[in-house]
């Protein structure tokens, strides 16, 4: 009954990459074993102490000095992926109120709540670094920090919640699992429990496609419709190529990102390819094929062009997300309003009581 | 025997409650309470799918739970009417959420110990959560309540608007394995504790609008079904 009651095909993916987040989780408790120095010394060069952490691949803790870079840089990564859940949580409660059996909208209610939750902790890892959830908010609510693109794309039928979970969460968990290896704790320690959860919701997307490529022909030309929207999307997810990206070499050189948008990109490629064909479903690509001297797929690129437009605001449903973000915070306001006062009220009560 | 009928209208409220609550997912105040009111439809749709496949079993004419929530139109409905009531702004969600809480606990429990086993089982289940629910809907009626001046004033009008709605509930049906009539005591107690605490006035009984059990609703339900039942009905016979 709710959300996880029922078994994913045998077939499903998810599999691999949870070991991965499993294999990371044991590599932070020997790290955390291993026990580094318990500080600096004394008068010791506080970047170089810093430096000797990551390369003996220990965590940075939020007490610890670091760079202002990396902090800045942490924070705007933690912070993005926060958004992220949380104006994630639209396009796919856009189908709660429709999804077309009780169990679906059980399994769905329950994905949505989690990714509420996800957003949660990264906010409260982003915390440790020495800024408020409320001042985030902020930022997400002035545009001036950002959320992933992949949510400025509409839900147009149900078949794309079942696309979104194995593509969309799919590509998140190839992003994520690596960074269960990231040199913040905080930040490790938060995705290796999303990822586990992450790979539930990618297997319940594929369960969804599988049911659907199944079906009737209605329901199959749903499902392909589905991924011939949200494939270059996905793609896209994984950032501009390696020669355009701003952030990545200082990232990999802290060990906050330990593979390239490219490498990304490839792994989630060759495993999709494998996936779509025990579905049934074609990826939306005529040139997608294998090649041996790479034992890797050659794809075409997404267009980088219109990822651009859509990280500029100028996606379907740009407006349209962060315009709902608002409304719910600003209607919400004089509730958010009450309980501070009511609490205020109750901690005076107290304090008379105690004199 | 228990009655298709009985099981019938407490499914529904549960599952029409869950589609309301629902509705809420990515507009609540504050994250946590987004999480809490899905967590609390979760519940709700929970409750629902026990209760509707065991009122298809009692029907024995092979309706599961989907055949009758997305089969059935309005006036074969058997939810009260407080459940189907719009949103409204988040006061009028939680004097809803108070009163329906104040009377599934009670219900809940009485069924977990009638002769019905299969109710009684379910009841057993849904008590806990009800009790959860209610714990929610008083504190936020009593932060609301006793907070700001403009939250006293939401609170208030939202009680007032909702509080004719509670009659139905208790409505007596001896044939029932748990008389709802039976309960109102308990109700009225939990209820008015909270309302005091949260220096809101409980308004007087006057108008007692009803007909949900017997199919006759508000205008609302039949707009709540319509976005419910769309993909199923446009698939018929499909899996999902």
């Amino acid at each position: 009954m709710y959300g996880n009651d029922f078994s994913a095909p045998d077939d499903a993916p998810g599999g691999g990459l949870l070991g991965e987040v499993e294999a990371a989780e044991a590599a932070l408790r020997e790290a955390a074993a291993r026990a580094r120095r318990g500080g600096p010394a004394p008068g010791e060069d506080l970047a170089a102490y810093f430096t000797e952490v990551i390369d003996a691949d220990q965590k940075i803790e939020p007490r610890d000095w670091m760079p202002e870079a990396y902090r800045k840089t942490l924070i705007r990564q933690i912070a993005q992926h926060a958004h992220s859940e949380i104006i994630g949580m639209q396009p796919e409660g856009n189908w709660i109120s429709r999804a077309p059996s009780l169990k679906r909208k059980a399994i769905l209610l329950a994905k949505v709540q989690d990714e509420a939750g996800h957003g949660l902790y990264l906010y409260a890892a982003a915390e440790t670094l020495g800024i408020s959830r409320d001042e985030l908010v902020e930022l997400l609510l002035g545009g001036r920090q950002k959320y992933s693109s992949i949510f400025n794309y509409p839900t147009l039928t149900w078949a794309d919640v079942g696309a979104i979970g194995w593509l969309v969460d799919g590509a998140a968990i190839v992003n994520q699992v690596p960074l269960c290896r990231c040199s913040y704790g905080p930040y490790a320690r938060a995705m290796i429990r999303v990822c586990k959860e992450e790979s539930f919701h990618q297997r319940q997307g594929y369960e969804i496609l599988h049911t659907l490529a199944h079906g009737t022909p209605g329901q199959k030309a749903m499902a392909q419709d589905a991924i011939d929207r949200w494939w270059y999307p996905s793609l896209a997810m994984f950032g501009p190529p390696d020669g355009d990206s701003t952030h990545s070499a200082q990232s990999m050189a802290w060990k906050i990102k330990r593979f390239s948008n490219d490498e990304l990109r490839q792994r989630f490629v060759d495993m999709c390819v494998q996936q779509a064909e025990i579905l049934g479903l074609t990826l939306p690509d005529p040139d997608l094929r294998w090649n041996d001297e790479r034992q890797a797929y050659d794809y075409t690129q997404p267009d980088y062009d219109e990822l651009m437009q859509v990280i500029k605001g100028n996606g379907p449903c740009n407006r349209q997300r962060m315009e709902h973000r608002r409304a719910a915070h600003a209607e919400g306001a004089w509730v958010r309003e009450a309980a501070a006062a009511y609490a205020a009220k109750r901690a005076e009560q107290k304090e008379k009581v105690a004199a | 025997m228990t009655s298709v009928e009985f099981v019938l209208g407490l499914g529904d409220d549960a599952l029409v409650a869950a589609q309301r609550l629902a509705e809420w997912t990515t507009r609540a105040p504050e994250m946590e309470e987004d999480i809490a009111l899905a967590n609390i439809a979760l519940d709700q749709l929970g409750a629902a799918r026990l209760l509707l496949t065991y009122a298809g079993e009692l029907e024995g004419a092979g309706r599961d739970e989907d055949a009758l929530a997305y089969l059935r139109d309005d006036r074969e409905f058997r939810n009260c009417l407080l459940v189907e009531l719009p949103n409204g702004d988040f006061a009028v969600t939680m004097a809803k959420l108070l009163i329906l809480s104040a009377w599934q606990l009670p219900l809940y429990t009485a069924l977990s110990g009638c002769a019905d086993e299969r109710l009684a089982a379910i009841g057993a289940k849904a008590r806990k959560e009800s009790a959860y629910h209610l714990d929610h809907a008083s504190l936020w009626v009593k932060r609301l309540g006793d907070g700001t001046e403009e939250s006293h004033r939401r609170m208030q009008v939202a009680l007032d608007e909702v509080w004719p709605y509670t009659h139905e509930l208790f409505v007596a049906d001896p044939a029932a394995p748990v008389d709802p009539a039976t309960l109102r005591a308990d109700f009225d107690a939990v209820v008015a504790a909270v309302l005091d605490e949260a220096t809101l006035t409980r308004p007087a009984d006057g108008w007692r609008p009803g007909g949900g059990r017997d199919g006759v609703h508000s205008e609302h339900l039949s707009y709540l079904l319509a976005e419910m039942q769309v993909l199923h009905r446009a698939h018929p016979g499909a899996e999902w």
